[in-house]
């Protein structure tokens, strides 16, 4: 833009003497209003009254609230964050689980209450966790005795990211379940109380307040609030199909990005989940190569949350973001794992999750704040235990993974029965239904009206794809891993009886 | 200020032409010059541009190890392609994370650093560092370890519902319900306190951060008497953007809180164009060990509720009044007995220390109002207590006598050390503040330094560490305003470490005095 000459009039003697003068000095009046009214800072002096005076001899038994006729001044206000977060929930993800715990069924207690297929927990394999606990649960695996009292007994100096051993077991932990492709190194361990601090911890720590993060959708609802609630980053879907069996595009991710940077926002990485959540599928070798490619060029980092990795049943391999970098020597600064005990080892209630890092200013700055998210020690040392029982965690993730197997291919079976298509996966604990044929309109709000006779009607909760930011409409996250076998035909019928209730009556 | 008429001179025809004139255009200029900075855009990255033929070659070269059948594999990223030019930077870490490194670089965190490296051992190293700057609660570790041993196994498994599976993250009802009789139990009072407005969390850490989240916004701020743990300034100012302002209270008022200079801090903060959303107490103040009366609490709730402000209060039940005469009072009680705004005031438990369960961090948030008791529901999603540790506690709080067994110990226990150990530094002619509970001798040793001003607080500090090999707490970290004041915890010895620790400080004291 030109730059405007005040008092152009004047120096050269043509028009422009109203621009060049009259808008600065306009400006300099209201710059002067506006600093005036600033600086006089609001005054209103308490007033008390004068018997206060006479009763400060007298013990004081209660407050000069009472004298004061005015009362108080204000109602104590929350944040204006807090007020966001405290809102009702809002999502039928949220909603459902709610109305699960008001209402949860039970095959003798309460039959005709709500199935609960929304929550992604792993109850097929308990029994084998729950029998190792009851033998194993010894006082020496507790620690119990070690904490002397005085300063002759062992040094008990706790760091708050985990017990040394307990990230050795955990690194070892990984190394398995991953494949064995690739060693994990237990002083690039950080361990939180599950792996909703951990990404939370992660998120700020790569990016500051009002930027953002890009992230494949459908995606698990749980990310808006782990990473938008506290520390202020903005989440970007991109935007998966159907035609590419909503796997992750490379060219749909560039495009996001250049839109995203368009609109003035910073993007300071891409947020995968490997097994995928809710879909189920495994991202390959060559899409994790674009990927860092694509993180190098745009000089951003990539978070992989790898917390499915040994829930996998398909034939597919799985390939960690790990292995990816390990054959790298630079970059490796840019790839961080979140990973946790809830799903593959089946214990939620533990809290435990990881932070893995190849970035030694994200691990320093990490562990500083697992001050707010540590793991208990007496959880450590259980854990540590358990771990380190080679045959018994071998034992178990075979296992594991046939029942998921099992249960999978029932529930899928089923679904054809009654016309319902799914989604080919090879891993998670659910499966990605296609129930776009039953809703009309064919839009969000069509999917939500099946998922509310689904929940109302059916007595089933189930994730719709709204809440995952799903952007074809009629797409529904079942999770069959809190089933057993006998209640998958009380499953099919209740679908069957809302879908059913959605059919224009003949 | 008076209004500056631009182009008075030409209006008045008097001077005031420079000012009248001038000052708008100039400002005028660099508007303009300042919009037309902002608007440029950055350049756009250099795009990249992978030879497809080399790519290939490659590609055929490089014998995957891994068997698979579909053909060739990629085994190296397109990186290795590109002229030596690489990647396009550093990855970057974002500015507060860099902030949070940074911060720990005071004494504090330099002696726990200390104390990490080369810990004193009885047996193994017994030349190591003495942790006494960390309030940490020892003293019933030997009753809490048999207890354990009797009951651990079957309070962890012998539940009706698994230990595995998803719970609330707020904690097990059957937890609060342990937790409120606890209290009750403790305090000796009828319980106010309703299960359903407890919200437990993985220690009093996350408390405090949930707290703050809750009721203030970044760039407001919270007064906090001073001294006050080091700790807490993680714990206010690390993710929430909100800052403290101290309010120095001095050892003429025995460290004890004036409402006048908590007044004070308010308007000086006003005047700053700092918001004060709270104030954050300790009960007994941590770590000079003062408890607030009830005249006190009083006025601190007229203040608040005058400036419409809320109050944190962090108290501490069973080593709240153990070796002073005056009684322990909760704001819990303060509230119960008033028709007073109840929605301004949240009270913080740190259990695990009060049972001597380190490790096991278990935080209790107490609150009437329903609001902010939602949104820190909601907020533990990032910070629960593992179900086994939840079953053990459940069990432990209800077993009736060990509760009482508890109680008596460790009110005769923090007496004894704490009156073993103020004792003992009077001996070397230290005298500690006259306190009624918490963890640590809060002593004045202004007459051991060389000059009277933080930077010979430090030297002491030091010799401390690197002579006595003792790591203690300086007033300094704690914003004490005036120098030479050291806090020792007590909480972690036993009679017999109390001696060699005297006799370690009694030389340094030494050195300290002959000059």
């Amino acid at each position: 833009m030109r730059l405007i000459v005040p008092l152009q009039g004047v120096v050269q003697g043509r028009g422009g003497l109203i621009l060049g003068s009259l808008i600065p000095c306009a400006l300099f009046y209201f710059l002067q209003f506006y600093l005036k009214r600033h600086r006089s800072p609001p005054s209103n002096p308490p007033s008390q009254s004068p018997s206060a005076a006479n009763l400060s001899e007298l013990p004081r038994s209660s407050s000069r609230a009472n004298l004061l006729a005015r009362g108080s001044t204000g109602r104590a206000s929350l944040s204006a964050r807090a007020t966001s977060i405290a809102k009702p929930n809002d999502s039928p993800y949220y909603i459902g689980l709610d109305r699960v715990r008001e209402d949860p069924y039970d095959e003798i207690d309460n039959p005709d209450g709500i199935i609960q297929l929304g929550l992604s927990e792993n109850r097929l394999s308990l029994d084998l966790i729950e029998d190792w606990v009851s033998q194993n649960l010894t006082d020496s695996k507790l620690g119990v005795g070690s904490q002397a009292l005085g300063l002759s007994g062992i040094a008990t100096y706790q760091p708050m990211d985990g017990l040394m051993e307990f990230k050795v077991a955990m690194a070892d932990f990984m190394t398995e379940v991953m494949g064995r492709t690739v060693s994990f190194d237990p002083s690039r361990v950080v361990l939180t109380s599950g792996a909703t601090p951990a990404l939370e911890i992660l998120s700020f720590c790569l990016a500051d307040q009002g930027n953002a993060f890009l992230v494949p959708a459908p995606y698990y609802p749980g990310f808006d609030r782990d990473i938008r609630w506290r520390t202020g980053v903005e989440l970007i879907p991109v935007h998966c199909r159907s035609c590419d069996n909503f796997t992750l595009s490379i060219t749909a991710l560039e495009q996001t990005f250049n839109q995203a940077k368009k609109r003035g926002h910073k993007v300071r990485g891409i947020l995968i989940s490997n097994p995928s959540n809710p879909v189920g599928n495994l991202l390959n070798r060559d899409t994790l190569y674009d990927l860092l490619d694509f993180a190098r060029e745009r000089n951003i980092h990539i978070i992989s949350d790898e917390i499915f990795a040994g829930s996998t049943y398909g034939n597919e391999e799985f390939v960690s973001m790990s292995e990816i970098v390990d054959s790298e020597d630079a970059d490796k600064d840019r790839v961080h794992i979140i990973y946790g005990l809830s799903k593959d080892l089946s214990i939620p209630g533990f809290r435990v999750g990881v932070i893995y890092s190849y970035n030694e200013n994200v691990l320093a700055a990490s562990r500083k704040l697992t001050r707010f998210s540590s793991v208990s020690s007496l959880t450590q040392q259980i854990l540590v235990s358990m771990l380190s029982d080679k045959r018994f965690i071998q034992e178990y993730m075979k296992t594991n993974r046939q029942r998921i197997r099992t249960m999978c291919d029932l529930f899928v079976a089923g679904l054809r029965e009654l016309g319902v298509e799914c989604t080919k996966s090879s891993g998670g604990l659910y499966c990605w239904v296609d129930m776009s044929r039953l809703i009309s309109p064919y839009n969000e709000k069509g999917e939500l009206d099946l998922w509310d006779k689904l929940l109302n009607i059916g007595k089933i909760n189930v994730t719709p794809g709204s809440a995952c930011h799903c952007i074809e409409p009629g797409w529904f996250r079942f999770c069959f891993t809190t089933l057993n076998e006998k209640e998958i035909p009380v499953v099919m019928e209740r679908i069957q009886k809302a879908v059913e209730s959605c059919k224009p009556s003949v | 200020m008076r209004v500056i008429v631009p182009l008075q001179g030409i209006v008045q025809g008097r001077g005031g032409h420079f000012l009248g004139s001038v000052i708008p255009c100039a400002l005028f200029y660099f508007l303009q010059l300042y919009l037309k900075g902002r608007g440029r855009a950055p350049p756009p990255p250099p795009p990249p541009s992978p030879p497809t033929e080399a790519e290939k070659q490659l590609a055929e070269q490089s014998s995957p190890s891994s068997s698979s059948s579909s053909g060739l594999q990629r085994v190296h990223s397109r990186s290795l392609l590109f002229s030596p030019k690489g990647s396009s930077g550093p990855a970057h870490v974002s500015s507060r994370a860099n902030a949070v490194v940074k911060q720990v670089d005071g004494p504090y965190y330099l002696g726990l650093k200390r104390v990490e490296e080369d810990p004193y051992d009885g047996v193994d190293n017994p030349d190591g560092v003495i942790q006494l700057g960390l309030a940490e609660n020892r003293l019933l570790s030997d009753l809490v370890q048999e207890w354990l041993a009797d009951h651990a196994k079957e309070s962890i498994m012998g539940k009706e519902f698994s230990i595995s599976t998803y719970q609330p993250f707020d904690g097990l009802m059957e937890l609060k319900i342990a937790v409120e009789e606890f209290m009750s139990q403790v305090i000796d009072r009828p319980q106010f306190f309703k299960p359903a407005q407890i919200v437990l969390t993985a220690g009093a850490t996350p408390a405090i951060e949930m707290l703050i989240f809750s009721l203030a916004d970044p760039g407001n701020a919270f007064l906090v008497p001073s001294p006050y743990c080091p700790d807490l300034d993680g714990d206010v100012k690390w993710r929430t953007g909100v800052e403290i302002i101290p309010v120095p209270c001095r050892s003429t008022d025995n460290f004890s809180l004036s409402i006048t200079a908590l007044d004070r801090a308010f308007n000086q903060a006003k005047k700053r164009g700092l918001r004060v959303r709270g104030i954050i107490i300790s009960n007994p103040s941590n770590p000079v060990g003062i408890l607030y009366d009830r005249e006190t609490l009083y006025s601190l709730m007229d203040f608040a509720t005058e400036k419409n402000i809320h109050i944190i209060s962090n108290e501490l039940l069973l080593a709240g009044s153990t070796h002073g005469d005056d009684e322990f009072v909760s704001m819990a009680e303060i509230l119960n007995t008033e028709n007073l705004d109840r929605n301004r005031v949240h009270i913080i438990y740190g259990l695990s220390n009060d049972l001597s369960l380190t490790g096991s961090k278990i935080g209790v948030i107490y609150t009437f109002n329903e609001n902010v008791a939602f949104a820190a529901k909601k907020l533990t999603r990032f910070s629960s207590v593992s179900v086994p540790t939840q079953h053990l506690l459940i069990s432990m709080l209800s077993d009736k006598k060990f509760v009482r067994q508890i109680v008596e110990f460790s009110t005769e226990r923090l007496r004894r050390m704490y009156i073993e150990f103020a004792n003992g530094l009077k001996k070397l002619g230290i005298e500690c503040m006259k306190s009624d509970g918490g963890f640590y001798c809060w002593a004045d040793m202004s007459g051991l330094i060389r000059s009277y001003s933080e930077k010979g607080e430090l030297e002491l500090w030091d010799k401390l560490l690197n002579m006595a090999k003792i790591n203690s707490l300086s007033g300094s970290s704690c914003y004490c305003v005036e120098p030479g004041w050291f806090g020792f915890c007590f909480a972690s010895l036993s009679e017999r470490d109390i001696h060699s620790v005297i006799h370690r400080i009694g030389e340094v004291s030494k050195t300290c005095r002959s000059f």
